[in-house]
């Protein structure tokens, strides 16, 4: 009898901590593969962020190290820098890398660190609880935008590839999602360019997966997918957004 | 012994750090240390080291985490603001039981204060600086060959323990330049199993981290780590005793204060009044033994500090209480003279002081 | 003289005041004298007031701050106004003539004008007015040897400006045998 399906060896056995239905097992699965058909797991290292993913060090078999809030692209520079023969990775949500990290994500970017980040984008703050995040669309209900993301007081969603592009120092953005068998299949694709960057020291990639959140979103998983599919996309164009390694 | 040179002290603490094997410093320009970071600027390319201007202070210490993480050592150098930014990352070390070496040449407070020397982050320092139960050890440098010399002993230091050390000097100290002999044994290199550096598929994968959801276990990580807290204090307290043979008063002072208060003790003898100084070097661990001793010989201490009077409190608690503890203090930058400091004395010595 | 000399150096940001306190620093170094340097700091650099205090002593230095010092030298105008009342008696007052328009008011210290700004001017290294004075507190203090200047030099001025040592040694020659 062959094994057609096995967890990859990337990934540890401890139970995923997120929801039922949520998208974040599927990305962090995909890491994991990548990982595997690299054959990197033994000299990588990955960064924790504060979110639904905190306790991500405890899904993947490489070393890791915990971030505060919005820090990891700061702590994964450090270690990068330590020993740059090392695959260094983050993996944040939305509030993490686009708020109170923005900072870090964009000076990251623009010093071209040769780092990984895998960014989750599901236009909420999960872990806390439903809170409006700096990607949830305008008019988007949430509990501290009770009556619709009102731009005229709450400020407009922040396009993290788009406003990155704009840096000389990203080699590589590109916006996917997993609503899909074909599109899983397209995320794993950029995942795994994003760290073959790295290993080809072509510096800063980063692959911003839209994702679902159907606790706070107050909706089953297929009703996720299609509200991510009718609303999120459109504001969120998928695509590549910067290839430098690409165009030389 | 080799050829002593004149450096600042901020040179003095960036050239110790080279010299004990610190190849990654991570910064942010605030005066007036802003010579630590030009000199790693200079230094780092030519030793095949890392020299980073972070975008931030709080970007600055998490990348110290990130090098500390992997083992290496690392240091990151700021002055008063900047190190209430790094506070946060502080906290997360200490969480982590991560070593690193963090500098503060203090200047006056609060908000954006001035750029003049100070003292007032004693609290700030000795208490840890950020959130939850912490400490970090703290050396307080009285001269540029100390800057130097506690740095080195401040890099060991945090190896040992898993934990921060802090260098609390102020402008003065960062600013002067007195000649400095950098000749310093190998450093001890220690064994660092916990260190994110690839498992390479042939071991358990290393966490660092300072998540703990569950209370029981959080509670245990704190006790643990004062448990090791209780080891420093017993075997780590460094001080000086200046002049304490046959004195009546016994100043404490530390840094850029205790230069001073020698020469308000000299002048005080030449007028027969027996003044001598305690100087903590440590100032977490405090030295409580010797204050305590000299609690049952003294009439009197006087606390002379840059700040509105910080120490004062741990002087109080060592010698608890059984003899008065005066305070002799500027602030805001502005730095105490001898002639404040013997008229203190004076006064005491009256019994004026009340 | 006493076995401590306590020297502040004050004028505009930008007259070599923090290599002249380098220089005798390193001097007294040379000599086998405790010594410490400690420059004011801060926005003054830019071209406002700025000074350095030098401590030489036999003893180890307590305070590197000085507040009487026994030898001060002055290249502006405020500075003078500043600091000639915290000169201690009995203490010197080095004055660039050629800078100031007055002068020292105090007749318990010693006061010595010299134009050096217009004397290095005159003689080809402008920069250099401060070395001058320098050369002149040599003469009139002792604070440091006239001895092997050399050996100062060689430590303060760097590698790659060792074509300025001839100049700064002409400079302090200069003062020293400046007589008035």
């Amino acid at each position: 009898m062959s094994i057609v399906f096995q967890r990859p060896h990337a990934l540890t056995n401890a139970e995923f901590s997120y929801c039922p239905g949520c998208t974040h097992g599927i990305v962090t699965r995909l890491v994991a593969e990548v990982m595997d058909e690299l054959g990197i797991e033994g000299r990588t290292i990955g960064v924790a962020p504060v979110g639904c993913s905190v306790t991500a060090y405890n899904f993947f078999n490489c070393d890791m190290v915990q971030a505060a809030h919005g820090r990891a692209p700061a702590v994964a520079t450090g270690i990068k820098r330590s020993d740059p023969n090392n695959v260094v990775f983050t993996y944040q949500g939305d509030g993490d890398l686009a708020s109170i990290g923005a900072c870090e994500t964009v000076h990251a970017a623009a010093r071209g660190e040769n780092i990984t980040i895998i960014f989750i984008n599901n236009a909420i703050y999960g872990m806390t609880g439903g809170q409006m995040a700096p990607t949830s669309l305008p008019g988007q209900v949430t509990q501290t935008s009770p009556y619709g993301r009102d731009v005229a007081t709450q400020g407009y969603p922040v396009k993290v590839c788009e406003m990155l592009s704009q840096l000389d120092g990203a080699t590589y953005l590109e916006r996917v999602t997993v609503t899909d068998v074909k599109q899983v299949r397209n995320a794993k694709r950029a995942i795994k360019k994003a760290f073959q960057n790295q290993l080809d020291g072509k510096g800063f990639s980063l692959v911003e997966v839209l994702s679902t959140c159907p606790s706070n979103w107050g909706k089953t998983p297929v009703q996720s997918i299609e509200w991510l599919k009718e609303n999120m996309i459109p504001y969120y164009p998928l695509g590549v957004y910067k290839d430098k390694g690409g165009e030389e | 012994m080799s050829e002593k040179v004149l450096m600042k002290g901020n040179e003095a603490i960036a050239e110790a750090a080279i010299r004990c094997g610190c190849r990654h410093y991570f910064g942010y320009p605030i005066t007036p240390q802003t010579e630590v970071a030009a000199y790693m600027a200079k230094r780092m390319p030519k030793i095949d080291g890392v020299f980073l201007q972070a975008e931030s202070e709080i970007a600055a210490i998490n990348m110290v985490i990130g090098v500390a993480a992997t083992g290496k050592r690392v240091m990151t150098s700021s002055s008063s603001p900047g190190i209430s930014l790094k506070a946060e990352g502080l906290s997360y070390l200490a969480g982590c039981d991560l070593p690193a070496f963090v500098v503060n040449v203090q200047r006056g407070g609060p908000g954006l204060g001035g750029i003049q020397p100070s003292q007032s982050d004693y609290f700030q320092a000795t208490r840890g600086g950020g959130h939850g139960d912490y400490h970090m050890i703290v050396l307080a440098p009285d001269s540029v060959q100390e800057m130097a010399t506690l740095t080195v002993k401040g890099f060991d230091l945090a190896d040992k323990y898993r934990m921060t050390t802090m260098l609390l000097a102020d402008g003065t100290m960062g600013q002067m330049m007195e000649p400095v002999s950098l000749d310093f044994d190998e450093p001890t290199v220690y064994d660092k199993p916990w260190a994110v550096t690839g498992t390479g598929c042939t071991r358990e994968h290393n966490i660092v981290n300072s998540l703990f959801l569950k209370p029981e276990q959080l509670e245990v990580e704190n006790v643990a780590r004062y448990e090791r807290y209780k080891l420093i204090e017993q075997n780590e307290p460094l001080w000086e005793e200046y002049m304490m043979e046959d004195a009546d008063i016994c100043i404490v002072a530390f840094g850029i204060a205790a230069r001073v208060s020698k020469n308000a003790i000299a002048e005080a003898r030449k007028k027969g009044i027996k003044v001598g100084l305690i100087r903590p070097i440590t100032l977490w661990p405090f030295p409580k033994a010797p204050l305590a001793a000299a609690a049952d010989k003294v009439k009197a201490f006087l606390s002379v500090e840059l700040s509105m009077g910080q120490m004062i409190e741990d002087v109080e608690l060592a010698t608890r209480c059984k003899k008065p503890v005066y305070l002799c203090n500027r602030v805001g930058g502005m730095i105490i003279s001898p002639a404040e400091v013997l008229a203190k004395i004076e006064a005491i010595a009256k019994g004026d002081e009340a | 003289m006493s076995n401590t000399n306590r020297i502040l150096i004050a004028g505009f940001g930008g007259q070599g005041l923090l290599f002249a306190g380098k220089f005798l620093a390193y001097k007294g170094l040379t000599e086998g004298r405790q010594v410490s340097w400690l420059p004011s700091y801060g926005p003054e650099m830019r071209g406002g007031t700025c000074n350095c205090s030098v401590i030489l002593s036999d003893e180890p230095v307590g305070s590197p701050i000085i507040e009487n010092p026994d030898i001060l030298m002055v290249m502006n105008r405020p500075s003078l106004d500043k600091f000639e009342p915290t000169v201690e008696a009995g203490g010197y007052i080095f004055v660039d003539s050629a800078l100031i328009d007055r002068k020292v008011e105090r007749e318990d210290v010693k006061a010595f004008y010299i134009p050096a700004t217009q004397m290095a001017s005159d003689a080809g290294f402008p920069t250099l007015a401060n070395m001058i004075l320098v050369g002149k507190i040599i003469r009139e203090t002792g604070a440091v040897s006239y001895e092997d200047l050399m050996a100062g030099l060689k430590k303060c001025v760097s590698a790659r400006h060792q074509d300025l040592m001839d100049a700064n040694f002409k400079a302090i020659d200069m003062g020293y045998r400046y007589e008035g």
